[in-house]
């Protein structure tokens, strides 16, 4: 039993930071309509600048955070206005190419300005926010900040792009791109706003990954990325409760995976209950089901 | 119809120009080493690693202690042999490696550094063993690499050994069993648990050596767990198996960046038992902003050491810090007794710049087999027919911070 | 040449793309023979080759169906080690290299497409960016079960284990296949013949098919499922159709690779080799196979040429910057535009000239 709840709660703290990043990947994805696959190296970016700014310059940890934010947050705009915004009318696979070539670059050009060797990233959240059962059970401090970070974001978002003008615009803009122009709405504002948003996301996310996970390399983002690009198909695309869904699940699933059967299978396990899931629910837990017209 | 055929007519002539213009373009690369190597007395070594992507690291420390290793022997032979060296990106993937070779083939290579990693290793031993090319790799510790090594599984030799191809780090199979031995001997744990790295073939060939050699001993081996690089940010599972299990000493047959993740959170879960690395734990202090004193008490087999106080080594340490802003590992070192290891023996051969790779590759063969050599990695090395360098890891523990020699 | 006119523009297309294979083919083999060519690029002979067979076959999923796959490395991987460890197994039965490198490259075909069949069913039954994160779900899962596979060979014929080698082997058995090792051993039999002979059987099985009323059938889905549904297609027959035949070409491909190889890993297979094959036949164009050949043969060799090593540390940082530069001049209206009204000037000109 103790084994069980131990797990569960690995799971659910490994889900909380595939549930961060999947949610400012999936904003992007619902409302762009693309596959930013550049979205995890963002994460790497916001991270490193986070780290040079608590290790190299001193900053408190919040002003970090704050820093990496507000880079993160232009560097998705100038991305987004180079490599992006051209392609508007283009079909979207030649957009997700693109995507990868930024991706490319950023991993390379990181490579080339911070070197290739391992940073630690400094911890800013460590110790135990709760133990029960004599210390058997451990509720790290990480996982607690990861989880309520997380449902804040969701929130947040939710209301969002449910009340706010920018946020009807934008959900406008995920339904009908043409239609949404003819209302008023001034579609390349919207895109860049949720490139901003996104790549802000992005750079919470990153300090909070590195948190969790702090071996900081050129690397880093690709593999979360696909974790959250799964994550966030899982839930459904462009649902934000459903990123969270798929988040959470995503990384318990994972741990299950890995504690119950087998650690050399875990990966195959992870996505074959993908599959199946998608193929009881064809559109993610949380999507919605768009009845196809001719 | 015309844009269309005007388009193809185009793609023939770019596919066409691409290749041919590529052709020509480096047949004349192809012929310079005949031309240029009888005019100048610098000597052409090629090396292969990844200098991008995820094993990056590995590469470049690779790449630097040769180039600081060269850049001394120049200086300090002005009138002698001379080396001119040359590293290649193979981004850590067979394939890629073998263009790397290729490329440094086509640029005159005479002597050749190996790959620094195994797998890219494997591949570009076999292609500097056709051309009959000398190849004395840092770093790659494969068995495969050699040749001529009997799987464990069946008892026979799949892959024959090349006799061109020499290696400067240990032989993984050694590292696996001498660091059974080595608990075994100085009863270091009851129970032992081991996490490896499933898709990495250093780390696999350690642990399958380490397994043989356990149950051999009779090693209470408790829990076995593995992770891959896609799996390789959470560990609760492996580090909650092997605590369930009750090991007191887990044994990571690993590179530092995955052991540093573990070391972090074993912490947070509150489990301390005795940690034993290999040779790849060795840089796990040089990481930036990593807290040393969750590394407190890792016992670790390796043959380098930072931190020693020889001349040399501190020597070494210095430049590259100068150079190049980080203390270098394992990798670095290697890679630079490797260059030392080839201009001695070069110049003891009495090798001249301008005799063929297939000639050098002979009397190297034959100096290898007979020197001795003393570098940071070990002192009295010597290699015998089957490629693989004798000599004696150091136990070290870290204190402190430091590594502390343990016998 | 007014055979060549009167021919159909699909038709002449496809004259043209076998033509021009035919002769890179004439030119470079002869030049091969007689090592006239870099060391680099006679290395790359061979997987440019597999390469181009791959994007070609991918192309037949994304361009002909129109479905995005992120998995095809899956069944090159799948090819690959079958094709592998059947020209390891067959080394002594058959000793003729060429014969031995067509039976794999057949096994391979067989395996991949059998595997292709398997994970159709559930693949096809989604749509868009579902049906293309399953695929990227399989390419996941095919790489984790080749990692733990061990396959040995003795008297006795093949032996098979999963997750740890179990398998007893008897007298004068060896491995081939080491889990996550790999196939470490493999004898190079693929040849540039065999390759150029793969792109041309790859090109006629697609023209072919593409020329069909299966080929038709499969584009009306494409273009629009549900109206091709209401004319009586069957959607899920003529979709499979498409995946299965791409999924055995991939597998061919992985074969060719990897005997031209002198190891192969699991983790060579991975998303990132996907994603390098679909950057093939987006940037050659979809449904395009001759842009698929030039974009395979032009990113393939690109990183590897003189110019591009001679950037060193910002090779691969280059290499990014021209891909993104690509896309941008091939996809962007106002770059399109210009160009558009660049040829047109010129073509205004010479037929004033002509005129004259």
């Amino acid at each position: 039993m103790v084994t069980f709840l131990t797990r569960l709660i690995n799971g659910i703290s490994l889900g909380s930071v595939y549930a961060i990043i999947a949610l400012g990947y999936t904003m992007v994805y619902g409302i762009a309509k693309m596959l930013n696959f550049a979205h995890g190296d963002v994460i790497m970016v916001g991270a490193y600048v986070c780290f040079f700014a608590v290790a190299n310059f001193a900053l408190p940890p919040l002003a970090g955070v704050a820093l990496a934010m507000l880079v993160c947050t232009v560097l998705g705009m100038v991305i987004e206005r180079l490599a992006y915004k051209p392609l508007r009318q283009a079909p979207s696979l030649a957009v997700l190419i693109t995507a990868i070539g930024v991706s490319y670059f950023l991993q390379n050009g990181a490579q080339l300005l911070w070197g290739s060797n391992n940073k630690m990233f400094p911890s800013f959240l460590s110790g135990d926010a709760l133990s029960l059962l004599n210390g058997d059970l451990r509720v790290s401090l990480v996982t607690v900040v990861n989880v309520v970070v997380c449902v804040v974001i969701m929130l947040a978002l939710t209301w969002f792009t449910s009340r706010t003008k920018m946020g009807k615009a934008m959900r406008a803009c995920s339904e009908d791109k043409g239609a949404a122009q003819l209302m008023g709405i001034n579609v390349d504002t919207t895109i860049s706003m949720t490139f901003a948003i996104g790549s802000a996301l992005a750079a919470v996310a990153g300090v909070l990954y590195m948190s969790s996970y702090p071996i900081l390399v050129p690397t880093t983002g690709s593999m979360p990325g696909i974790k959250a690009f799964t994550a966030a198909v899982f839930g459904g695309i462009g649902s934000i409760p459903g990123a969270f869904l798929g988040g959470l699940l995503l990384g318990v699933i994972e741990i299950f995976a890995g504690g119950y059967i087998s650690t050399q299978l875990q990966n195959a396990i992870v996505f074959a209950v993908l599959i199946v899931v998608l193929l009881v629910k064809p559109s993610g837990l949380l999507g919605k089901q768009i009845r196809e017209k001719v | 119809m015309k844009k269309r055929i005007f388009a193809l007519t185009m793609a023939a002539v770019m596919t066409v120009g691409l290749l041919s213009g590529c052709g020509g373009g480096t047949t004349q690369e192809t012929k310079t080493p005949d031309n240029s190597s009888g005019t100048s007395a610098a000597i052409k070594i090629g090396g292969a690693g990844p200098l991008t992507g995820g094993a990056a690291i590995y590469g470049n420390a690779a790449a630097r202690g040769a180039q600081i290793a060269a850049d001394e022997i120049n200086a300090a032979n002005p009138d002698g042999l001379q080396i001119d060296l040359r590293y290649e990106d193979d981004a850590h993937d067979a394939e890629k490696s073998v263009n790397a070779y290729n490329t440094l083939k086509g640029w005159g290579m005479q002597v050749f550094l190996g790959s620094v990693t195994s797998t890219p290793g494997v591949a570009t031993s076999v292609e500097a063993n056709n051309d009959h090319m000398f190849y004395l790799t840092p770093s790659a510790s494969s068995t495969d690499v050699l040749g001529g090594v009997a799987n464990p599984l069946t008892g026979t030799v799949d892959i024959q050994r090349k006799d061109n191809v020499f290696q400067m780090c240990f032989v993984d199979p050694n590292q696996g069993s001498a660091s059974a031995q080595y608990i075994y001997d100085q009863n270091l744990g009851s129970s032992i648990a081991v996490i490896y790295k499933n898709d990495d073939v250093y780390s696999t060939g350690v642990y399958n050596s380490f397994d043989a050699k356990a149950k051999e001993l009779g090693l209470n081996v408790v829990s076995v767990t593995t992770f891959t690089t896609d799996t390789q940010t959470d560990f609760s599972v492996q580090l909650g198996d092997a605590k369930n299990a009750g090991a007191d000493l887990v044994f990571l047959p690993m590179y530092y960046d995955a052991a540093a993740l573990i070391f972090t959170q074993a912490n947070a879960m509150g489990y301390a038992p005795k940690w034993f690395g290999i040779d790849g734990m060795d840089g796990i202090l040089g990481v930036v902003g990593f807290d040393t004193s969750l590394a407190e008490g890792v016992m670790l087999l390796t043959p380098f050491n930072a931190d020693a106080e020889d001349e040399a080594t501190k020597n070494f340490v210095k430049t590259y810090q100068d150079k190049y802003g980080e203390v270098p590992n394992q990798f670095a070192a290697d890679a630079y007794d490797c260059v030392y290891a080839i201009y001695n023996a070069l110049t003891e051969a009495g090798v001249t710049a301008d005799m063929s790779a297939g000639d050098i590759c002979d009397k190297m063969v034959a100096q290898f087999t007979a020197m001795t050599f003393d570098g940071l990695t070990g002192e009295g090395m010597t290699w015998d027919a089957s490629g693989a360098v004798t000599k004696s890891p150091k136990g070290m523990v870290i204190q402190d911070g430091a590594y502390v020699g343990m016998d | 040449m007014n055979k060549l006119k009167s021919m159909s523009p699909a038709t002449r297309t496809n004259f043209l793309t076998y033509a021009a294979v035919i002769l890179t083919f004439a030119i470079l083999q002869p030049l091969s023979a007689a090592g006239k060519i870099s060391p680099t690029l006679q290395g790359q002979l061979v997987p440019v080759c597999a390469y181009v067979v791959m994007a070609l076959s991918l192309n037949l999923t994304v361009g002909v169906l129109g479905e995005l796959s992120l998995g095809h490395a899956g069944f090159m991987s799948v090819g690959a080690f079958s094709g592998a460890v059947c020209a390891s197994a067959l080394q002594n039965v058959i000793p003729a290299s060429g014969l031995r490198l067509g039976v794999s490259m057949v096994v391979g075909a067989l395996l991949a497409g059998i595997v292709g069949t398997i994970i159709s069913v559930p693949v096809l039954r989604l749509n868009g960016d579902y049906l293309a994160i399953v695929t990227l779900a399989f390419g996941q899962i095919i790489k984790s079960i080749v990692e733990n596979l061990y396959v040995g060979v003795d008297a006795k014929g093949l032996h098979f284990s999963f997750l740890q080698p179990t398998m007893r082997l008897g007298e004068g058995g060896r491995m081939i296949l080491n889990g996550p090792m790999g196939i470490p051993n493999i004898s190079k039999i693929s040849t540039f013949l065999a390759g150029f002979i793969l792109i041309m059987v790859t090109l006629a099985v697609i023209f072919n098919l593409v020329n069909s009323r299966s080929g038709r059938a499969i584009m009306a889905l494409r273009d629009n499922r549900i109206a091709a549904e209401s004319v009586g297609i069957n959607v899920i027959k003529y979709k499979m159709m498409a995946f299965v035949i791409s999924a055995a070409l991939a597998g061919a491909a992985g074969a060719l690779f990897s005997l031209g190889q002198n190891t192969i890993v699991a983790s060579k297979f991975d998303f990132n080799m996907s994603i390098l094959i679909l950057v093939y036949v987006v940037l050659g164009g979809q449904g395009k196979m001759w842009g698929s050949i030039l974009a395979a043969s032009f990113l393939t060799i690109l990183p590897e040429t003189a110019a591009m090593r001679d950037l060193k540390d910002y090779r691969m940082l280059a290499y990014a910057i021209v891909l993104i530069l690509v896309m941008l001049a091939t996809n962007s209206p106002a770059l399109k535009g210009f160009f558009a009204r660049f040829f047109r000037r010129k073509e205004d000109k010479t037929e004033k000239g002509g005129a004259q």
